[in-house]
């Protein structure tokens, strides 16, 4: 049902051998047993659930009621649903690039041997990763205002008038960059990590067939790292569609830019906690799910394609 | 909280551990000054909101108001913030750091627990339904975890245990990305041929995972550690909606709540104990990966997994 499958789904290492199989078949469960109790009980059952709420409305008079799918067609007509997943739609057709962009030139420039402190920068780059998305908002939401900020100082230090970063035509790049700076070095990480397992002497052989830097780049490294960057990709693409932290955050400082239904899953908790309209919440929250595993799919597909 | 996992691109069965890299010998690269100097406005861009978080949590309320974002006020209040912060509200913020301690604690340890052992069975044990705990795994990992926010609310709900510390660890306990780095992990440390060696000399099940495995483990268990607990510490979304009584809070729900009080009818603007607590709150984890560095590197690149 919901099975995606990044392209790492290769195990890691062959079976131990069937000889010993009889002798302790079922040990392995008493190891693996504990995660997979509450796996079934924090993962398998919400989606079991949340399928069943989906199908009922919850009326004053009569109660519980199966409406069978009058919920998903609400939601397919749903102008707010709609809009929010196109905000974040938009979102990820610019933040996504931009922030992998970024976080794959860092990493290729780590990659090359030709920085100074290399170390320096890779930990430091890496580093807003461990900062909380609340804490990143918060500060970010600061140096944003007018009143304390940063832009506030730009403005009276040089006599300039910046545009209000958390009004209506700016907050959603403003929280773009929010999110490129917590994990543009995450990404950075997983690229470079990748780099390091591609074999020195295949840069040296075509340094021998007189390839330049930028064809060593683009022919060996890469090739040799999409799946990282597919992967990457997949998961920046889940997160956008998911972004919630940080609107909600910001939302105080920004009562008329960020209203409750800015993102789909801002959305869906301001109908289950605001409006208590928990089946309808929940019928959004599996649409949402189900567009976005048909893109992270295409976006798998793609990336897979190429490499054939 | 975001999980991903990358296998090696060299399509390898098995992951080695730490390649060694040979030296480039022949034309070792030259240093780059102009690279190194574009390096340097990325992390610029890293580290202002850092600096400026440090800068400011020196800053009085009046101070935050009338002086410049990237330069410190003529009072430097960070000690009597620093002592604000923690008796603000007869000392609720140390209330959230213990309860975040004991969200990290249970849970973070906990899912790394589970982890090990089920990645420890996943490589080492050939049993029925093995190849179908991978697929649901890796498959649930692509779920937004936040569409499952809801139903659990409201499972949690009816089996009481919402607005209790529970709602929060509960789910804080399984970390797919753990699984399977301990998974990769384990297949490469653990050779086999001394599994059967402790159990040829009749040592129980039980007994061959903690005496042989367990240490052969240490560094896969350090990283899925540090991982577990930035989710744990940084979680929001699950807290936000399990949890109403401000006594049970996390720091990252304490501190927002400190935030948007100052957009209430006559609320308590305390924007210098936001910045403070802000501080506060990420030193415990920066630290961690500084001081940690070399173990959860190696750890990564052992499966090259990352998180």
């Amino acid at each position: 049902m919901t099975t995606l499958q990044p392209p790492v789904a290769a195990e890691p290492r062959p079976a131990p051998p069937p000889a010993k199989r009889d002798r302790r078949s079922w040990t392995g469960w008493g190891f693996l047993g504990p995660f997979v109790a509450v796996f079934a009980l924090v993962f398998l059952a919400p989606i079991v659930y949340s399928i069943y709420l989906s199908l009922f409305r919850n009326q004053l008079i009569g109660g519980n009621q199966f409406v069978g799918l009058d919920n998903y067609t609400r939601a397919l007509q749903d102008e707010a649903f709609w809009g929010a997943v196109g905000r974040v739609a938009l979102f990820l057709a610019v933040q996504v690039p931009l922030m992998l962009g970024i976080a794959l030139l860092v990493a290729l420039a780590l990659d090359s041997g030709r920085l100074y402190g290399k170390s320096f920068f890779r930990i430091t780059i890496f580093l807003p990763y461990a900062v909380p998305a609340v804490v990143a908002t918060l500060m970010w939401g600061f140096m944003y205002g007018t009143k304390y900020g940063l832009v506030g100082d730009i403005n009276s230090a040089f006599g300039v008038t910046l545009p209000d970063l958390l009004s209506p035509g700016w907050v959603l790049a403003s929280i773009g960059n929010i999110v490129t700076w917590e994990f543009v070095g995450y990404n950075m990480l997983i690229f470079y990590s990748a780099l390091r397992v591609v074999p020195t002497s295949l840069y040296e052989a075509a340094e021998i067939d007189g390839a330049g830097q930028w064809r060593i780049i683009r022919s060996i490294k890469l090739p040799a790292i999409r799946g990282a960057i597919v992967i990457a990709t997949i998961f920046s693409i889940i997160g956008s569609f998911q972004l919630f932290n940080e609107p909600s955050i910001l939302r105080p400082l920004a009562l008329n830019s960020i209203t409750t239904d800015f993102t789909p899953n801002f959305y869906t908790y301001s109908l289950s906690f605001n409006g208590q309209q928990h089946n309808y919440s929940a019928t959004v929250a599996i649409i949402m799910g189900v567009i976005t595993m048909i893109v992270a799919y295409a976006v798998q597909l793609r990336g897979m394609r190429k490499e054939a | 909280m975001s999980t991903s996992v990358t296998a090696s691109p060299a399509k390898s069965a098995a992951p080695r551990l730490r390649t060694p890299r040979k030296k480039h010998t022949p034309g070792k690269p030259k240093r780059n000054v102009l690279l190194t100097v574009l390096m340097a406005l990325m992390v610029l861009y890293t580290v202002v909101p850092l600096i400026w978080l440090i800068i400011n949590s020196t800053k009085t309320q009046a101070g935050l108001a009338d002086s410049n974002g990237l330069w410190f006020a003529h009072d430097f209040a960070l000690w009597d913030n620093v002592r604000d912060t923690f008796t603000y509200h007869d000392g609720i913020f140390g209330r959230w750091l213990l309860n975040t301690l004991l969200y990290v604690g249970l849970g973070a340890g906990g899912a790394t627990l589970l982890a090990v052992l089920g990645g420890y069975a996943l490589a080492k044990f050939q049993f029925p339904g093995r190849r179908a705990v991978f697929a649901v795994v890796i498959g649930a990992v692509a779920v937004p975890g936040t569409a499952l926010a809801v139903p659990t609310f409201l499972m949690f709900s009816k089996m009481g245990l919402t607005d209790t510390p529970w709602a929060v660890i509960i789910p804080s306990l399984v970390s797919p990305f753990g699984l399977y780095l301990m998974w990769v992990f384990a297949a490469e440390a653990i050779p086999t041929e001394l599994l059967e060696a402790a159990r040829m000399d009749g040592a129980s099940e039980v007994r061959t995972f903690f005496q042989v495995a367990l240490p052969l483990l240490a560094p896969g268990i350090v990283t899925v550690l540090l991982f577990t607990t930035v989710a744990t510490w940084n979680n929001y979304f699950l807290p936000l909606i399990m949890l109403k009584d401000p006594d049970w809070y996390p720091l990252t729900l304490g501190l927002s709540a400190w935030s948007s009080q100052a957009q209430t009818i006559g609320g308590d603007v305390i924007f210098n104990l936001v910045i403070t607590g802000s501080l506060l709150t990420i030193l415990p984890l920066i630290a961690a990966f500084l001081f940690l560095q070399k173990y959860w590197q190696s750890g990564l690149a052992a499966g090259s997994v990352k998180e």
